[in-house]
């Protein structure tokens, strides 16, 4: 291959329904502008969203599965972080 | 997203016991695998083979119906007949994204595609000679494709069951408008008919081969299941589709090319013939009717979109190089 690589960039869609930007996928294309274009093609073909971004996948920085425990594993014993940890009598109603 | 660089680092233990039975347990309790998890060589592997294959099917597979588009017989039928190569595009490229996410260039598997190395669904080298094709496309070929990805919406790889999904809320409409145009021509004038009947008589059985070898021969199907890549047998797969689709036929009046075909009251599934492998094995070798006219036209399509490519690629890069001179200046 004598080409030179197009770059990837991911796809994020707000639907209709007033929800944030959700990640829908990636594509290649020479820049931002068409991105936008193919994100629209692609991606919004049945009225899937309102606003597109797209992000170069090279300014992303993701955490390491490897991290996975170190980062999220300490909430898991932190039941007091819930509503459901703190008792309320019956009789206050619901709160 | 997928930061495939991490994945490099990773291929050092590769076949360590205890990763791979750390993996298993994680398949097994339904977890989803995602792109920087650790997964065994041979996972990732089988996963970029039948992804990429899957994602050159649809690209390939818009051949035999763009054949049609310009003769569609109405602007109704013409434009769905579009929209309908369009999604076939836009699966290819949802698939080719996640078969990228296993650390393989978009590059690499078109190459992989054009030099003949990697295979495509055999159904798109079948020709495409009648308008009733169009239909028996959508109502078999997409209704077998169906079939078969409904399971992989739940695959272990993460990427692939979300392709999946997007892919299977599609293919329904593919699918409609296929048996609509069938039953247009069934229940038209006899030279309509009869152009259903014989194409329905050319497709029937290349659709049965879709679902790949019968168990009894096909290779990857036991680490495949393990893996939670297949959820089905060939067989079973090929049995639930002739079953849906079988009533659908006899509906429109249409008879099936299989003298064997008879519904078995006591398991309540219909029985067939048996399948032509022979024929299976001569198209997917590259001997099928329209082997060489499909790659002759994907290379085609490649080669004189380059220069497009190239003058998108060096306008992005004149456009940044002058907007940093312009920060530049300013600062």
């Amino acid at each position: 291959m004598t080409e030179k690589t197009m770059p990837l960039w991911e796809v994020f869609i707000r639907s209709r329904t007033g929800l944030s930007h959700r990640h829908c996928g990636s594509l290649h294309a020479p820049d931002a502008e068409m991105a936008l274009q193919a994100a629209r093609d692609v991606y919004t073909r049945r009225g899937e969203g309102l606003s597109i971004w797209v992000v170069p996948s090279s300014a992303i920085t993701a955490s390491d599965p490897q991290d996975k425990d170190a980062l999220f594993e300490p909430t898991a014993s932190k039941i007091y972080r819930h509503p459901t940890f703190y008792e309320v009598p019956e009789e206050v109603g619901h709160m | 997203m997928y930061a495939q660089a991490l994945n490099v680092a990773e291929k050092a233990h590769a076949d360590d016991p205890e990763l791979r039975a750390r993996f298993q347990a994680r398949v097994d309790a339904e977890e989803k695998i995602e792109p920087n998890d650790w997964m065994p060589e041979g996972y990732r592997r089988t996963l970029v083979r039948q992804i990429s294959q899957h994602a050159h099917s649809e690209i390939v597979g818009m051949l035999p119906e763009g054949n049609w588009i310009t003769r569609a017989p109405s602007l109704k039928r013409k434009a769905a007949l579009l929209a309908k190569v369009q999604d076939e595009g836009g699966h290819g490229l949802y698939l080719y994204s996640a078969a990228e996410t296993l650390g393989v260039s978009r590059e690499e598997l078109v190459e992989q595609l054009l030099t003949g190395k990697a295979k495509y669904s055999s159904i798109f080298n079948y020709p495409t000679p009648s308008w009733a094709d169009m239909g028996m496309i959508g109502w078999l070929v997409d209704g077998a494709a169906i079939m078969n990805q409904i399971p992989l919406c739940r695959c272990s790889y993460g990427p692939y069951a979300r392709a999946m999904i997007r892919i299977c809320k599609e293919e329904s409409f593919h699918q409609r408008q296929g048996y609509e145009i069938v039953m247009t021509l069934a229940k038209g004038s006899p030279a309509q008919k009869k152009m259903a009947q014989d194409s329905l008589n050319r497709w029937w059985w290349p659709a049965l081969m879709m679902f790949g070898p019968s168990d009894k021969d096909s290779q990857h199907s036991d680490q495949n299941m393990a893996w939670k890549i297949k959820r089905f047998s060939n067989d079973d797969l090929r049995q639930k589709f002739i079953d849906a689709t079988v009533p659908q036929g006899h509906f429109l009046g249409l008879t099936f090319p299989d003298p064997d075909l008879r519904f078995n009251a006591a398991t309540g599934h219909w029985e067939h013939g048996p399948i032509d492998w022979s024929e299976f094995n001569r198209v997917v070798r590259g001997e099928g009717p329209c082997n060489r006219e499909r790659l002759k036209a994907r290379q085609k399509a490649h080669d004189e979109g380059v220069w497009v490519r190239e003058a998108a690629l060096a306008h992005a890069e004149k456009r940044a190089a002058r907007k940093a001179a312009a920060k530049i200046a300013a600062e």
